[in-house]
């Protein structure tokens, strides 16, 4: 087995809530991710859904630093990063990417296409003079634009071109793990297809490792070895894709799945449905034990007991539920 | 069909090769805005006119004429003359060379002082940032002709210490706007992006926030010109700015008013000439705000 | 009869670009108590068309061109502001995608439900009180009376989607137009809301007309489906029709490219380019440039929606020639 590439043991990541506008008083904590442990080997995808609020994004941002972690570590080719001091990580971040999931916010609007690539070439030192150029253009080749566009600004670009070069931006600094953080939620269904390629031939053409993050269970299921389903700021189920996808073992991911509209009328009729009461609990005041066993419709009363820990059920599938051996 | 490597067919919306860029937009934008466009050119016209003062003014302006005295315009004196016989075309011109350099002037150190102070503020945020907009707060509540005047008792009158009043009080209000603008924008996943990147903080302070915060900047300093005009005649009127024999526009209202009720001319043009400076001035802000305004362009 | 019968529907912009064609000869129908689904992408002119039934299009810049949608006998293009307007809100309802921005945050759930009803039916507080309780509890929310004085921003996204229907149900409209009404919700959020959606419509026998990018969501809740591209319905069929054959080259390939239809691993169906601007008139088909299927046919002359088999109406030359 070779070491993961990124390794995430107990993260956390908590907001301070405070109230008042003279006199600052701590409400509470938020907290948006709870001790979430996760590796990813080199070269595999895996995906992590839930639904919004659940932490997702915020453990993306986590690894990244754009939010501090307040507890827990972050390892990355080996060695810990979460205890890096900002010179020292800056050093690593050519190495680890994000991509964001509004095209239209995350490119300056008043750069061109070629500046836009040419900086992270130019400040890291990849490329310089014509070299620049010819990068540049390669990388726009490479997410399928046409170079000939590169001096075109962001708002002349439909939102599917946009996060082509977003993605292209984020490429020039060949990254070993790219972080996608719902990448096509903000697209059309037609051009969302284009970007799901896309990504996928880009995996398999520069052997990326990929942590991708949607709320589209079967846009996950599309693309990822493993699947990770977050619920209120913790790993309730983990697995194989098609296992996870197929036999989901924990309620919630059951749920989920059954949620997804299929455009097909015929299995609508006649398709069981998990229904859920209620709407997810705040984080900023979870529910005791099992985060889910409010809504869950096979909760017991021990649920509300203790949390519930991540636990195998075979073939590196697990579940964090109490009653994973009658699911 | 399932080709997603088809560059050819992925043509932008926008025709042509060559990106127009939001700047562009807007100037295309603001060239429809009548109002706007001709703001434009007589401020253009008066700092043509202002640069080129000494050799198309037909007198000198402490040139006198104690004789003559106060005459209403005739063709020698196309504006008149004041009470020394001076010639009141030639002071106009003058005092507009006075009265558009203190307000150029003081907005552009206001200008560069307010953006990058607030700019730095807003990016660093946390203490920092608390501590430098609590500077402001102190700057601002000090009252502005008393600070004026503690400043001539030290220094004495002179016209460099008037853009620093000035530009010490008007520099403010543009710090507190950028920073506004900086914290919203740091929001932005653009500048998240840029942290990503790992790009050094002067870089994104410089290339990527200042850039996005220009088009508030720019509306709120043709609105800053117009005010520190005033300002100036505001001094002036105190006796604390310009000084005779030189003139300004301000001087000169100061000195119609007096005697407004014999010679109206005195008050009439250099009261115009100040009035139309202004209204080109606003109207090229709105323009430009209206111009630069996000929501009317693309997205 | 149907309830609503919208024909050659045409809203135009006129902006200071040009004009945009948002809305060109759009037809379609409802019948009484019947659901249909209008799906599109972004862009494709569905939210457009609703709008202008209700004269909710900010004019200027958009005008509507053309077009009849008779409601109960009367045309809604043609009846004028005073007309539209009681029959918006009493006879017609809409419920919009944001359920964040839709409801004034300077006004208790309950008073915004009550004013509905105070308005349009001159019921009394009390009345208006009691009713709009009922109403609460039809759309699942208990303790109707402690909710009523809540402030919008003390309910979650999926409670405020419920305030929202039942703020549109409550003076018992006879059709409900719903754009986009799950699409800001999570899926466990958005299958309590289709439920709740479907239940009242069977309950209080209303139609609806449900607006959406979401393929999904329109198999299923909705009886017919009318699909819209550029402006244009491109094809209109019974659910199940469309979905076990779609005619239109738009609706197959659009149907092909969710990954749920795919077998893992393989490459995603795409559609090459981009919709249409539509300030560039448009010759033939808009979708011909797309088209894998096209001809010199399709770009030349432009095809209208036509029906095949009754139920059945597609607007492309080759299916309607048996070509496809």
């Amino acid at each position: 087995m070779t070491r993961p590439l990124l390794e995430l043991r107990e993260l956390r990541v908590h907001f301070p809530v405070y109230a008042g506008l003279v006199r600052r008083r701590l409400l509470g904590t938020v907290r948006a991710v709870d001790g979430v442990s996760l590796d990813v080997a080199p070269g595999e995808t895996v995906g992590l859904v839930g639904e919004s609020g659940c932490g997702k994004s915020t453990l993306a941002r986590a690894v990244v630093r754009l939010v501090p972690c307040t507890g827990g570590t972050v390892g990355f080719e080996g060695r810990e990063i979460s205890a890096l001091r900002e010179p020292a990580f800056r050093a690593i971040r050519p190495r680890l990417q994000l991509i964001f999931q509004d095209p239209y916010a995350s490119l300056n609007p008043r750069m061109t296409v070629f500046d836009a690539l040419a900086e992270p070439l130019r400040v890291h030192g990849l490329a310089d003079g014509r070299d620049v150029l010819r990068r540049v253009s390669d990388l726009m080749e490479l997410v399928g634009l046409a170079p000939r566009f590169m001096r075109k600004y962001p708002h002349e670009f439909s939102g599917g071109q946009r996060q082509r070069i977003a993605i292209a931006r984020a490429l020039a600094l060949e990254p070993k793990l790219v972080i996608a953080d719902e990448p096509v939620s903000a697209l059309d269904v037609s051009v969302q297809a284009q970007i799901l390629n896309l990504i996928a031939r880009l995996r398999e053409q520069m052997g990326l490792t990929l942590l991708f993050i949607a709320h589209d269970l079967s846009v996950v299921h599309y693309l990822s070895h493993r699947i990770a389903v977050m619920y209120l700021g913790r790993l309730v189920e983990l697995g194989p894709a098609g296992e996870v996808f197929h036999r989901p073992r924990h309620p919630y991911t059951r749920a989920l799945i059954s949620a997804i509209p299929v455009p097909d009328p015929v299995r609508e009729k006649t398709r069981q449905r998990v229904a859920l009461h209620d709407e997810p609990a705040s984080p900023l005041n979870p529910p005791s034990g099992c985060p889910f066993h409010p809504r869950c419709p096979w909760a017991q009363p021990r649920c509300a007991e203790t949390v519930p820990p991540l636990e195998s059920c075979g073939d590196g599938h697990q579940a964090a539920c109490i009653r994973l051996d009658q699911m | 069909m399932s080709d997603a490597h088809r560059p050819e067919q992925d043509a932008p919306p926008a025709a042509g090769e060559r990106g127009a860029s939001l700047w562009r937009d807007a100037l295309v934008r603001l060239r429809r805005n009548h109002l706007a466009v001709a703001g434009l050119v007589v401020l253009f016209a008066l700092l043509v006119v202002s640069l080129l003062t000494p050799w198309i003014a037909p007198y000198g302006y402490e040139e006198q004429d104690l004789a003559l005295g106060a005459v209403p315009p005739d063709s020698a004196h196309w504006f008149g003359t004041d009470l020394l016989g001076r010639d009141l075309f030639t002071r106009v011109l003058y005092g507009g060379r006075i009265s558009l350099l203190v307000g150029f002037a003081a907005t552009g150190v206001s200008l560069c002082v307010g953006v990058l102070y607030g700019a730095f503020a807003g990016y660093l945020g946390g203490r920092t940032d608390a501590l430098m907009m609590r500077f402001v707060d102190i700057l601002y509540s000090l009252p502005f002709v008393i600070f004026v005047i503690i400043l001539t008792v030290y220094f004495g009158r002179n016209i460099v210490l008037l853009f620093m009043a000035i530009g010490a009080v008007e520099w403010l209000t543009m710090a507190r706007i950028v920073r506004g603008q900086v914290m919203s924008l740091r929001q932005k996943e653009f500048i998240e992006a840029t942290t990503v990147m790992g790009l050094p903080r002067r870089r994104v302070l410089l290339w990527h926030l200042i850039p996005n915060t220009l088009g508030p900047i720019i509306v709120y300093a043709t609105l800053t010109v117009p005010r520190v005009m005033l300002m100036e005649a505001f001094l002036s009127y105190l006796g604390l700015g310009v000084q005779a024999p030189m003139s300004s526009w301000g001087l000169l209202i100061n000195e119609g008013v007096q005697t407004m009720e014999n010679r109206p001319w005195m008050l009439i043009f250099p009261s115009l000439a100040l009035s139309i400076t202004l209204f080109s001035l606003n109207f090229l802000g709105d323009g430009l705000r209206d111009a630069l305004d996000v929501r009317a362009s693309k997205d | 009869m149907p309830l609503l019968d919208v024909h050659e529907l045409t809203t135009h912009f006129h902006t200071r670009e040009g004009v945009v064609r948002a809305v060109n000869g759009v037809s379609f129908r409802v019948e009484p108590g019947e659901t249909i689904g209008i799906v599109g992408e972004s862009g494709s002119g569905k939210t457009v068309a609703s709008l202008s039934l209700l004269g909710l299009i900010p004019a200027p810049p958009g005008r509507i061109e053309n077009g009849t949608a008779l409601f109960d006998g009367v045309d809604l293009l043609a009846c004028g502001p005073k007309t539209l307007r009681s029959i918006r809100g009493r006879a017609i309802s809409m419920i919009f995608q944001d359920p964040m921005t839709a409801l004034n945050p300077f006004m208790r759930v309950g008073d915004q439900l009550m004013e509905p009803l105070q308005v349009h039916r001159g019921l009394s507080r009390r009345e208006a009180r009691t009713r709009a309780e009922e109403m609460l509890r039809l759309v699942g929310i208990q303790d109707g009376a402690r909710n009523l004085s809540a402030w919008p921003h003390e309910f979650s996204g999926g409670m405020r989607q419920r305030v929202m229907i039942a703020m549109a149900l409550i003076t018992r409209p006879h059709l409900l137009i719903a754009d986009e009404p799950t699409t800001a919700l999570d899926v466990t959020i958005q299958a309590q809301i289709l439920e709740l959606l479907a239940r009242l419509q069977r309950e209080l026998g209303m139609a609806v007309i449900l607006i959406t990018h979401d393929l999904g969501v329109v198999a299923r809740v909705c009886r017919r489906i009318y699909v819209m591209y550029a402006g244009q319905v491109m094809e209109s069929a019974a659910t199940e029709a469309l979905f076990a054959q779609p005619r239109h080259p738009y609706t197959e390939a659009l149907l092909q490219s969710l990954p749920s239809t795919h077998v893992k691993g393989e490459p995603l169906h795409t559609i090459p380019g981009l919709p249409p601007d539509l300030i560039a008139p448009i010759a033939g088909c808009p979708f011909a440039p797309r088209c894998a299927s096209a001809t010199d046919r399709c770009t030349r002359g432009a095809p209208t929606l036509r029906e095949l088999v009754p139920g059945r109406a597609t607007a492309c030359f080759r299916v309607q020639d048996g070509e496809l």
